[in-house]
């Protein structure tokens, strides 16, 4: 297994910095989320909304693209896909704390609505699968003008039962537009568990009704996942249409902090998926492979500690949107 | 100045911001080598190609979803749908998205789009190619909604629409497009989205309209003109926002006010100028406000006697104004 992802990792060009700096990102996201979900048991955040479990393959998708360039519209467990496109902690714990300075929507929306204009993060509402649309414009525009940028939207199993989902992959079809959907499938939706959205247990397997490629990965690997994402921005920017992803990943946590997940999740099962966490899982093998020393990866926490720590305290000491602020921005004129 | 029909202007007014700016893109089921069902958007394809003339997939909440995410990326799209009837799988689209994204970015990002949709009765297209549904939209902060009533509007009106920076609603009446013509002034104008225009004056009888409906209520004006009531025709142009200083200027001026649409009247735009007129000329008013519109059913039959139950004609406006004259 190691041997093979070493193999993979040359194959994409990953040197050892490269998997340092993948490793990174991964633990930096699960620190965040891990602070976020402290402070609303603390009472001092309304609401959190979690990315443990996806972050190998988040990771592994956002860094094949070119922040700025390529567009990208996420969906709201998308933390460590923002993280590796440019936002930082203390952009997320401004929106966690509900403060004026939020750069995703000015603490309008509910934490986790990503969206950051120059980084071409687009802006996320609630309602599921309607970003696909606008990253499948997004494709289009940069066709229009001849630009070979590519868009990832992505979302999670059970928003594929959407109509904008099928919407957006046929149109893209039809259009050969440089478009990636990326399909993080933690088998639940909210409660409702994968077989009741679909009756295949691959999400990948519609890519073919679409005419155009489905890759199945393993969304625990992140070399497996860049891999993936790789290969498919390559196809769109070479003009060759959109590619379906399905990532198969573990959701950690609860869907939300207002969801209890053990009316649905069995303890046993939570606890399987625990002792394959990616980040500890590809902890493990960065130190087989002695990518990283020993103690490289406390340090890194450390690191990363030391950054949320701050990051807290200034969102905490920044300034709450004003009252009359909300008139601001219904239109442009 | 040349004398052109309402859907010539609007497929002048796409075909010459589409030749000023080339972020322009005009979407939608049938635009490209066939010009749209009704030719609206005729020999734009040839001219300007299948990047920036696209026939897309029969799926409307695509066509304004994909739109949306093109104006993100800097384009200028007009989206069309084929029949105001068919736009509800693009509400979400619309109303969720389109309408809260620059509000929900803090400013950050905005969408110039125009949505174009055919409404009205009085083609015998009954009850899913007839409707006139633009009331849903205008109670949506986000939204701006344009029903332009002439051909000189049609093309101003729309050319504001794609200059626009957020999202523009721009209804066409679907019977106007060969019945009313009109002059069309040669060069580039805009008309300003937001005001009403007085299509007549008249100091007794307060008419505010818009679309097909703005024609027979001038229409029906002659006819009480004859008999010495003078009535003062506000084409209300803009649905959202409403020209609230035109409503209260010609109300207070004639103290009688009729509102006029072929929509029904259940939660309208004739329930909100009423509302307007109640709050702000209440002490001017010589009558109640009078609203005259569609009947509360689900839509306009497709039997001739029953369509012409529906729809208003100016015989009927005329006889309602003679009710209002004589309170």
């Amino acid at each position: 297994m190691a041997v093979t992802k070493e193999d993979a990792a040359q194959k994409a060009g990953l040197d050892a910095e490269a998997l340092r700096t993948m490793y990174r990102h991964m633990a930096r996201a699960r620190v965040l989320d891990e602070r976020m979900w402290v402070l609303n048991r603390q009472g001092r955040a309304p609401f959190v909304i979690s990315c443990q479990g996806h972050e190998a393959a988040q990771v592994g998708i956002a860094m094949a693209l070119r922040p700025g360039y390529d567009w990208a519209a996420p969906y709201y467990r998308d933390l460590a896909v923002t993280l590796v496109l440019g936002m930082t902690p203390k952009d997320h714990l401004l929106a966690t704390m509900a403060r004026a300075d939020d750069p995703n929507s000015g603490a309008r929306q509910m934490p986790s609505h990503f969206g950051c204009r120059r980084l071409n993060i687009i802006t996320g509402g609630s309602p599921v699968a309607t970003q696909v649309l606008h990253a499948a414009g997004a494709a289009l525009a940069s066709r229009v003008r001849g630009e070979d940028a590519v868009a990832m939207t992505s979302l999670g199993e059970g928003s594929t039962s959407e109509g904008d989902f099928h919407e957006g992959l046929n149109f893209a079809a039809v259009h050969h537009l440089p478009l990636i959907t990326v399909v993080e499938n933690n088998g639940f939706a909210i409660s409702v568990p994968w077989d009741k959205q679909m009756p295949l247990e691959d999400v990948a397997e519609r890519a073919r009704a679409y005419g155009m490629p489905g890759v199945i990965v393993d969304g625990g690997d992140p070399i497996a996942c860049y891999v993936a994402m790789k290969e498919a921005v390559e196809r769109g920017r070479r003009g060759e249409g959109p590619t379906l992803i399905e990532a198969k990943v573990a959701r950690l946590t609860p869907h939300s902090s207002d969801d209890d997940d053990r009316v649905y999740k069995t303890r046993e099962a939570l606890a399987e998926e625990k002792k394959h966490d990616c980040v500890l899982g590809f902890r493990q093998h960065l130190e087989e492979v002695g990518v990283l020393a020993p103690g490289d990866a406390e340090e890194m926490r450390a690191e990363i500690m030391r950054e949320v720590d701050k990051a807290l305290q200034e969102a905490e000491a920044a300034p709450l949107p004003s009252p009359e602020s909300a008139m601001l921005h219904v239109y442009g004129d | 100045m040349p004398v052109k029909s309402y859907i010539e202007a609007i497929r002048e007014g796409m075909r010459d911001e589409m030749r000023r700016d080339e972020r322009v893109i005009l979407m939608g089921e049938d635009v490209g080598v066939k010009g749209g069902v009704f030719k609206a958007t005729e020999g734009l394809h040839a001219e300007f190609g299948e990047m920036r003339v696209i026939d897309t997939p029969l799926a409307e909440s695509a066509i304004v979803g994909v739109a949306i995410g093109a104006a993100i990326n800097g384009l200028l799209p007009i989206a069309e749908i084929q029949f105001q009837d068919f736009i509800m799988p693009a509400v979400d689209q619309i109303i969720s998205e389109a309408a809260k994204i620059r509000y929900r970015s803090n400013n950050d990002f905005n969408v110039p789009m125009v949505v174009r949709a055919p409404f009205g009765g009085g083609v015998h297209g009954a009850l899913y190619h007839s409707q006139s549904i633009e009331a849903i939209f205008c109670g949506v902060p986000g939204l701006k909604v344009v029903v332009p009533s002439t051909p000189h509007d049609a093309k101003g009106l729309l050319r504001a629409a794609i200059r626009d920076p957020d999202p523009v609603l721009y209804f066409e009446h679907k019977r106007a497009y060969r019945l009313i013509k009109g002059e069309v002034p040669d060069g580039e104008y805009v008309e300003e989205i937001g005001k009403a225009r007085v299509l007549r004056s008249g100091a007794d009888i307060a008419i505010f309209t818009y679309g097909l409906m703005a024609h027979f209520c001038v229409d029906a004006a002659e006819k009480l003109e004859a008999d010495g009531f003078s009535c003062e025709v506000v084409d209300l142009r803009t649905l959202r926002p409403l020209d609230r200083p035109q409503i209260v200027e010609t109300a207070k001026k004639c103290g009688k006010v009729m509102v006029v649409q072929e929509a029904n009247l259940a939660v309208s735009i004739a329930s909100e100028v009423a509302a307007i007129v109640a709050e702000e000329c209440f002490e001017y008013l010589d009558a109640p406000v009078m609203r005259l519109g569609g009947p509360e059913i689900p839509g306009v039959p497709f039997s001739p006697p029953l369509e012409e139950f529906y729809m208003l004609t100016p015989a009927k406006i005329e006889t309602a104004l003679r009710r209002l004259a004589a309170y």
